[in-house]
């Protein structure tokens, strides 16, 4: 079973932590990946830009509306998700319970992909 | 049954389906062949093929046929597997299933009624008085998320089981109070919610021999030993040191007696097991005057210590007043209030009303009285306060 581990982070928060702490997180972060890898879990990766950089699209009436911006204004935003192979959902939520920025704020949404039925 | 069906199907809908077709094989079958010598295994055995098979109809249209593959793949064919001992572990893993932190709690408490003790969706929602169909809607969606979400049917590792353990206990105390509290709704069908959390709570302890297991059994048997002198036949609320002790279950006592002693020596005990050693002081006075608040204080510290909350405080506050006089329970009852918690918790300002009252302060009694009346729900519980209102009057 395949689950998504969408992982939320308070940007303010991330960048307010001194940059050898960012550094630190990140190299425990690129072990957590290497982990996956070698426990065959891993199946996708992948980090987003800033949701500064984000724009959201919707149809209003048939026409295009594009606002700057995340689709939620919330504290906490949409950073970048994992694709894992796991045996049932606890064993997802104790792999995601170890990603190294969760300590620092932020939530991770895990959800199993749809399989055909 | 079931619960084995549904370890060896990997699926609630799909074992149910198994085990209506098994019993209908059965009723054609045993009268002509004879009754099989152990005609549990048969019958698992008869619903895990009926499953299969109907898997293998599917497996034609979808891509289920993966699974088909693995469940056959499986060392089922071993009547050991089948065996009883195996089948009290099912149950065990069907609790914690049902019971999963991922699923609402009130979901958790449905699931359980229907799957483990097999009470049907029509009597869980009477109980709960909610519609039965949002119930079963209720009941479809959490199977759904099981399946699709794959929640694990089986029984946590070590270090999880603290955890997922007290989510089991806490469903079970949930019923177990939605049967005891005199509240609204058809008498007879809570008490039997009572029986039933009761019946869970023994299998608990047999399956699983944890302190707070013991607790928690001792805490609801204890409770329930007073249930009939609690109440008069007109629905009236007794209170413990007005109720008449001989209508006390004394079987029930000594077994609650037993498991809290138990529970306190092995050391790792929680707080289930402290209020069942509260309870436990209640059931051992012969009489109200023969109470050892005493006794009974130092447990609330001991609770308020482990799991501190202004509940527990206010309870507290209220042994201490049986300790040491009114005066030094109201002070605490007051501080919590002055707080600003439990602001909406009737029995905060009940209990203040009647504190006042025995000190004299009947102004502030009567004001107290009102507000607990204001906030109360529960009828009994509304003509017990304004029976103490107007005796003050």
């Amino acid at each position: 079973m395949q689950y998504m581990l969408m992982c939320c982070i308070d940007e303010g928060r991330w960048e307010a932590l001194p940059a050898a702490s960012r550094n630190a997180i990140m190299r425990d972060y690129g072990a957590w990946v290497g982990e996956m890898q070698r426990l065959g879990k891993h199946v996708a990766t992948a980090r987003l830009e800033s949701a500064s950089h984000a724009q959201t699209i919707r149809l209003q009436d048939g026409r295009r509306n594009v606002v700057d911006g995340p689709f939620a204004e919330t504290k906490e935003q949409f950073g970048g998700y994992h694709v894992l192979e796991c045996r049932d959902l606890d064993e997802a939520l104790a792999l995601a319970e170890r990603i190294p920025t969760l300590p620092h704020g932020g939530a991770i949404e895990v959800r199993a992909l749809e399989t055909a039925a | 049954m079931l619960a084995t069906l549904i370890r060896l199907l990997g699926d609630f809908d799909r074992a149910e389906e198994a085990m209506a077709e098994a019993f209908t094989a059965a009723v054609e079958q045993w009268p002509r062949d004879g009754v099989p010598a152990n005609p549990r295994a048969w019958l698992v055995s008869a619903g895990r093929f009926k499953g299969i098979d109907a898997m293998r109809r599917h497996a034609r249209f979808d891509a289920s046929y993966d699974t088909v593959a693995d469940l056959t793949g499986q060392d089922t064919n071993d009547p050991a597997r089948l065996a009883d001992d195996a089948v009290e572990d099912d149950r065990l893993r069907l609790m914690f299933t049902c019971c999963h932190p991922a699923l609402a709690q009130d979901t958790q408490v449905a699931m359980t009624l229907r799957e483990v003790c097999g009470l049907t969706t029509e009597e869980i929602a009477s109980a709960y008085l909610v519609p039965a169909p949002t119930l079963a809607q209720r009941i479809v969606r959490a199977k759904a998320k099981i399946r699709d979400a794959r929640i694990p049917y089986e029984i946590p590792s070590a270090k999880e089981l603290p955890e997922r353990l007290d989510a089991v206990l806490r469903v079970v105390y949930l019923v177990f109070n939605e049967g005891y509290a005199a509240s609204s709704g058809d008498a007879l069908t809570r008490a039997d919610l009572s029986a039933e959390a009761i019946r869970l709570g023994r299998l608990l302890v047999e399956l699983l021999p944890e302190p707070e297991a013991a607790g928690l059994l001792a805490l609801m048997l204890l409770h329930d030993s007073r249930r009939t002198s609690r109440t008069t036949g007109d629905g009236d609320i007794v209170l413990l040191d007005d109720q008449d002790r001989s209508l006390w279950n004394r079987p029930q006592i000594a077994e609650g007696l037993a498991l809290v002693q138990g529970a306190l020596a092995s050391r790792r005990f929680g707080p289930y097991t402290l209020q069942a050693a509260i309870a436990s002081a209640h059931a051992e006075a012969n009489s109200a005057a023969a109470t050892d608040w005493r006794r009974i204080a130092v447990i609330y510290d001991l609770l308020l210590d482990i799991d501190p909350s202004p509940v527990v405080e206010l309870n507290r506050a209220a042994a201490i007043a049986m300790r040491d006089g009114p005066a030094a329970g109201l002070a605490l009852i007051e501080g919590i209030l002055a707080r600003g918690e439990l602001p909406e918790y009737q029995p905060a300002h009940a209990a203040r009303a009647e504190l006042c009252r025995r000190l004299g302060r009947a102004e502030e009694a009567r004001r107290s009285y009102r507000r607990a009346i204001e906030l109360t729900r529960q009828e009994p519980a509304r003509r017990y306060l304004e029976r103490r209102l107007s005796e003050l009057a």
